[in-house]
C-alpha cells in the first residue's frame, strides 16, 4: 500500500509540472508535438530512476558536506548515457527530411542534468529512503512528468497541427501559434488553470 | 558587424527565455519585483560570461586534446558549480557591496539552465572565444530584458482583478505567452 503510494503520488497529487512547477524548461521547450514530449519525459524518467536507485544505495557513504556535488556527478553520468544512447538510436531523419528526434530535443537532453526534479528527488527522497521506495518514487515522478509533457504536447499538436503523434485527423493548417514558442506558455497556463479548477472543486466536496 | 548580428540575434530574435525556453524557473520565481529581477539578471550576466570563458578553455585545452568529449556534460556542470561557489567567496571578500546586491541569487544560479545551456550552445555553434563571450553577454542581456519587463508587468498585476482559477502561476504563463508573441515580431530582422 505504502509502496503503491510512492509510485502513484507523482501523477496527480505531487505532479512535478502541474502542482510543483518544477522542470519547466523542458516542459515548454520540447512539447511542440506529443511524441517529443513523451520522449523527453521517458528520457528524464530513465535518469530519475537510475539516479534515485544509485543515490539511495550510496547515500550513507557520501559525506554530508559534498553530497550535492556528488549527486550532480551521479546524475550527470546517467544524462551522458542517455545522450549517447539517443544520439545512436534516435538520430535518423524522417522520410521527408524532417529533423530526427535527437535533433528535436537538442540541447534539452544534456540539460536534464540541471532539471530541478532530478536533484530535488535525490535530496528530498532517495538520500533518506530504501532502494525499492526510491525506485518506485523515481518511476512515479518520472512517469508523472512524462504524462504532463505528453498531455501538453498533445494539446499543442492538436491545436497547432490537427494531429496526434503525427496522425493527422483535421485537414488544414491548424492554429500555428500553438506549435511556436508563445503557444507553449499559453497552453501550459490554461492547463494549470484547469488543474486548479479541478482541485478547488474536489476540495469543496 | 558579426558581433552585432550575434548580439541582436541573441537578445531579440532568439531570446533565451521567450523563444529558447531556458531559465524558466528563475523567470517565474524571482519576477515578482523589479528590484529582485534586476539583481538576478546582474548575477546571471556575471556568472554566464565567466562560465562561458572557463568552459570554452576546458573544452579546447582539456577535453579535446584528450579525446574525452563525451565527458562534456559532467565536466561542465562540475566546473559551473565550483565556479559559482568561487565567485561567491571572492565577491564576499573583494566587493561586499556587490555581494550584498547579488549574493542571495548566486546559489540559485547553479541550477539555472541558462548557464549550462549557453556554454553548450557556444560549443555547438562553433564560436571562438571572443564570439563566445559576446554570445554569453548578449544572452544574459536578453535574459535580463525579458525578466525585468515581465516583473514590471507582474507588479501591475497585483492591482488587477483576476478570476480565482487564474491567479498566480496560470496568469503569469499567459502573460509570458503574450510577451513571447511580442518578441516574435523581431523574427527575420537579421
Amino acid at each position: 500500500m505504502n509502496q503503491g503510494r510512492n509510485f502513484l503520488k507523482g501523477f496527480i497529487k505531487e505532479n512535478p509540472v502541474f502542482v510543483l512547477f518544477l522542470g519547466l524548461c523542458p516542459t515548454l521547450g520540447t512539447t511542440g508535438s506529443a511524441l517529443n514530449g513523451l520522449s523527453m519525459g521517458l528520457a528524464t524518467t530513465f535518469v530519475l530512476v537510475l539516479s534515485n536507485v544509485f543515490i539511495s544505495v550510496f547515500a550513507r557513504f557520501i559525506p554530508d558536506k559534498v553530497r550535492i556535488p556528488s549527486y550532480i556527478v551521479i546524475i550527470a553520468s546517467f544524462v551522458t548515457i542517455v545522450d549517447l544512447l539517443m544520439s545512436a538510436y534516435t538520430n535518423t531523419p524522417g522520410p521527408h527530411g524532417e529533423p530526427s528526434l535527437y535533433d528535436n530535443l537538442g540541447i534539452f537532453i544534456p540539460l536534464i542534468v540541471v532539471n530541478c526534479i532530478v536533484l530535488g528527488r535525490a535530496e528530498a527522497f532517495a538520500s533518506k529512503n530504501s532502494v525499492l521506495s526510491s525506485l518506485l518514487d523515481g518511476l512515479g515522478i518520472g512517469l508523472g512528468f512524462a504524462f504532463a509533457l505528453t498531455l501538453l504536447g498533445t494539446v499543442r499538436e492538436v491545436l497547432g497541427n490537427g494531429s496526434v503523434f503525427g496522425y493527422k485527423f483535421i485537414t488544414g493548417d491548424g492554429i500555428l501559434i500553438f506549435i511556436m514558442a508563445p503557444g507553449a506558455f499559453l497552453a501550459l497556463g490554461y492547463l494549470i488553470m484547469i488543474m486548479n479548477k479541478i482541485k478547488q472543486r474536489t476540495a469543496k466536496v | 558587424m558579426e558581433y552585432i548580428i550575434i548580439i541582436i540575434s541573441a537578445v531579440f530574435v532568439n531570446n533565451i527565455v521567450l523563444s529558447q525556453f531556458l531559465g524558466i524557473c528563475p523567470f517565474m520565481g524571482v519576477s515578482n519585483k523589479v528590484d529582485t529581477a534586476l539583481g538576478m539578471s546582474g548575477a546571471v550576466t556575471f556568472v554566464m560570461v565567466i562560465a562561458t570563458i572557463v568552459t570554452y578553455l576546458l573544452q579546447q585545452y582539456i577535453l579535446e586534446p584528450l579525446g574525452i568529449g563525451f565527458m562534456q556534460t559532467v565536466s561542465y556542470i562540475l566546473v559551473i558549480a565550483a565556479l559559482v561557489q568561487l565567485v561567491e567567496i571572492i565577491l564576499k571578500k573583494v566587493s561586499p557591496s556587490l555581494y550584498q546586491a547579488l549574493g542571495i541569487f548566486l546559489p540559485l544560479i547553479t541550477t539555472n539552465c541558462t548557464i549550462l545551456g549557453v556554454a553548450i550552445l557556444t560549443f555547438q555553434k562553433d564560436y571562438n572565444l571572443a564570439e563566445g563571450v559576446v554570445f554569453a553577454f548578449a544572452n544574459a542581456v536578453g535574459f535580463g530584458i525579458a525578466l525585468v519587463t515581465f516583473s514590471g508587468i507582474r507588479e501591475q498585476l497585483e492591482l488587477a482583478e483576476i478570476p480565482a482559477g487564474m491567479r498566480g502561476v496560470p496568469i503569469a504563463f499567459i502573460i509570458a505567452g503574450i510577451l513571447a508573441m511580442a518578441f516574435m515580431g523581431f523574427a527575420n530582422i537579421v
